[in-house]
């Protein structure tokens, strides 16, 4: 026999009056369980939905006002394109993407449509990488691109383009056409495009957005600068900043970095992810303390019971040698069964409970976390512990003389 | 191997001091048999529960081969009794939820045994009992006096030099106290020094030799 026989016995002995503190813990696990499993893959997808929108910061000529910019997406204030160059080499944290663009008019077929000229990423990302620093040298931990996650949805190429204006490769006589301009001038992909003098070849269709993107033709920077004769100018650096670190003063460093430009960032967008964020984790540390207050006091209760109907057979043991660390020992090890029980248990039914309800209460889709086991099984154990404690001191204390006297 | 000196108790029992034992000396050879006897209250279960380190006394000293127990630890006077002394109590005190062959195997667990040396020794005793077929029944499975039986098969498992047995046959009809009793006379002529309390006459008169407790005071036999 071992002390852990010893032990499970006795729980099983007296299972009824153990399930009372087994439910207040086992519940309160399952809760916080499936509020982390909800809460995570709902960060997620507002994450998503956030880099569905778009830029979040914008770096514009002084001058410019957001206003026009959003609305006409034009203007005719300039910034030179080595801002691009030094934010990508720059060490500031929580640059996801960077768009730098430069656009105009275009009249052509008694029709206007807008060329845009974007910067593949691939061009900048080499130069940081060769130059050993710079925004896509760091690891991105916790921000940085948003990670795939199962479940989630994950835009394509050409949405990624019109959402970010993100593309990683894009050739000097290369384009992308809107919807618009596609069905008004019957192009396709493959088809030629003659714009400015130059002619472009249609590498994609973009989807219907019911932007001004819809009348748009991107095509690579460079040749635009070239067909506008400009020199190494843009209109706008768009930038998809990490949120935590918009909180963290991110626009004040980029202000820093270009003094000479205006950085002005969508708060409304990142103000409601960051509630979102506040308010999940606000929940979780209520659900928290209320595990660790009635779950904890349940438990306590129980053991302090359990220690005073077992007087007779602790000071038996003590008659047997039993040391006062023998007794601590067989009451903790209760207290741990209880809750690795709880823990295990706790995380099954959360998850079950955040799979199955999850879609229909937050509309989205949670898969099971195993990290959360270690939460369940960690937090709950630490709880029957702390809460046995005091009854298993108490335990180990009592005088055998006065068991078998008051019994 | 046991010894009192000048060893007293006193309660406080509802703001009144009782003296349980008075001035007590009692010296215990290796291999003695000693009966312990007198009316209710008189500080029977005291004094042996002081011989056997379980409480501590007022005054005076008690001493387990030359050493002071109640100089000791409470966890070093428990490793005394782990391995040199075994309790026989009255109502028996087996662990309900436990079987007779787990609650013979306590000690052994106790003193850190290995689990098949202490099924092995588990088995033997309860066999020597007369208990062999017994093993997994629980005590509430068992008659009060094979309870008994168990409780001295528990005794021996550690196989201690001295015997503490606090009324033994207390709750035993008289064939099965006269087992019991035989058991300790057994256990006696093995060598192993028995000190018991009783009611019981007879029972006494079975012992080498009887210590009579007045009052707290012991008044012949010393």
């Amino acid at each position: 026999m071992k002390l852990k026989t010893l032990v499970w016995r006795e729980i099983f002995e007296r299972r009824n009056q153990l399930a009372t503190s087994f439910l207040a813990i086992f519940l309160g696990i399952t809760a916080i369980v499936a509020i982390k499993n909800i809460t995570f893959y709902s960060e997620k997808a507002v994450a998503r939905e956030l880099d569905a929108l778009g830029a979040n910061i914008l770096v514009l000529p002084k001058a410019a006002s957001v206003q026009d910019y959003y609305s006409a997406d034009m203007q005719t204030d300039e910034l030179p394109e080595e801002y691009v160059t030094r934010l990508s080499m720059s060490d500031i944290e929580g640059l996801d993407n960077l768009s730098p663009k430069l656009s105009t008019r275009v009249e052509t077929e008694g029709r206007s449509l807008t060329l845009t000229g974007i910067l593949p990423k691939s061009e900048f990302q080499s130069k940081s990488a060769w130059a050993g620093a710079g925004i896509f040298t760091r690891p991105a931990e916790g921000c940085g691109e948003v990670a795939d996650v199962p479940g989630v949805f994950k835009p394509t190429v050409k949405e990624t383009l019109v959402r970010k204006r993100v593309i990683e490769d894009l050739a000097p006589d290369e384009a992308l056409i809107g919807a618009d301009v596609a069905a008004l001038r019957g192009l396709k992909e493959g088809d030629s495009l003659a714009l400015l003098g130059h002619t472009f070849k249609v590498t994609a269709v973009l989807p219907q957005t019911g932007t001004v993107d819809d009348s748009r033709v991107f095509a690579h920077l460079h040749t635009v600068q070239s067909l506008l004769d400009k020199g190494s100018v843009i209109n706008a650096i768009e930038v998809v900043g990490c949120c935590q670190e918009i909180s963290a003063g991110l626009v004040e460093k980029i202000n820093k970095l270009l003094p000479d430009a205006k950085v002005v960032t969508v708060t409304q967008v990142v103000d409601t992810q960051v509630r979102t964020n506040g308010m999940m984790a606000r929940l979780s540390t209520i659900f928290l303390a209320i595990i660790a207050l009635v779950g904890g006091a349940s438990i306590a209760n129980y053991m302090y019971a359990n220690v005073f109907e077992r007087r007779r057979e602790i000071g038996t043991l003590m008659a047997l040698g039993a040391g006062s660390t023998m007794i601590l020992k067989m009451f903790l090890l209760k207290g741990l069964l209880l809750g690795l029980a709880g823990g295990v248990g706790g995380y099954v039914l959360g998850t079950l409970l955040a799979v199955t309800f999850g879609p229909r209460l937050a509309g989205i889709t949670v898969m099971p976390m195993p990290i959360l086991i270690v939460w369940a099984i960690g937090i709950s154990v630490g709880i029957a512990l702390l809460a046995s404690c005091l009854p298993a001191r108490n335990a180990a204390r009592l005088d055998p003389c006065a068991t078998f006297q008051e019994i | 191997m046991l010894r009192m000196e000048g060893v007293s108790k006193n309660y406080n029992h509802r703001s009144a001091a009782v003296t349980a034992l008075s001035d007590a000396n009692v010296a215990v050879d290796r291999g003695d048999y000693v009966s312990v006897v007198g009316p209710s209250g008189c500080g029977k279960s005291t004094l042996l529960l002081m011989l056997g380190g379980m409480l501590s006394p007022t005054r005076g000293r008690v001493l387990f081969d030359d050493e002071s127990l109640y100089d000791l630890s409470p966890d070093q006077r428990a490793a005394i009794r782990k391995k040199h002394i075994g309790f026989v109590f009255q109502t028996f005190n087996l662990v309900p939820y436990l079987t007779a062959m787990e609650n013979v195997q306590i000690p052994l667990l106790l003193a850190g045994v290995d689990e098949q040396t202490q099924t092995q020794r588990a088995e033997e005793l309860l066999a020597r009992v007369g208990l062999g077929d017994r093993l997994d029944h629980k005590p509430s499975e068992l008659s009060v006096g094979q309870q008994q039986r168990v409780a001295l098969a528990r005794v021996l498992a550690n196989d201690p030099a001295i015997i503490l047995a606090d009324e033994p046959t207390g709750n035993l009809d008289p064939d099965t106290g006269t087992q019991v009793l035989s058991f300790l006379d057994e256990l006696n002529a093995e060598g192993r020094t028995v000190v018991m309390v009783t009611h019981d006459p007879q029972a006494a008169a079975r012992a080498k030799r009887t210590l009579h407790l007045v009052d707290g005071a012991i008044v012949s036999g010393e």
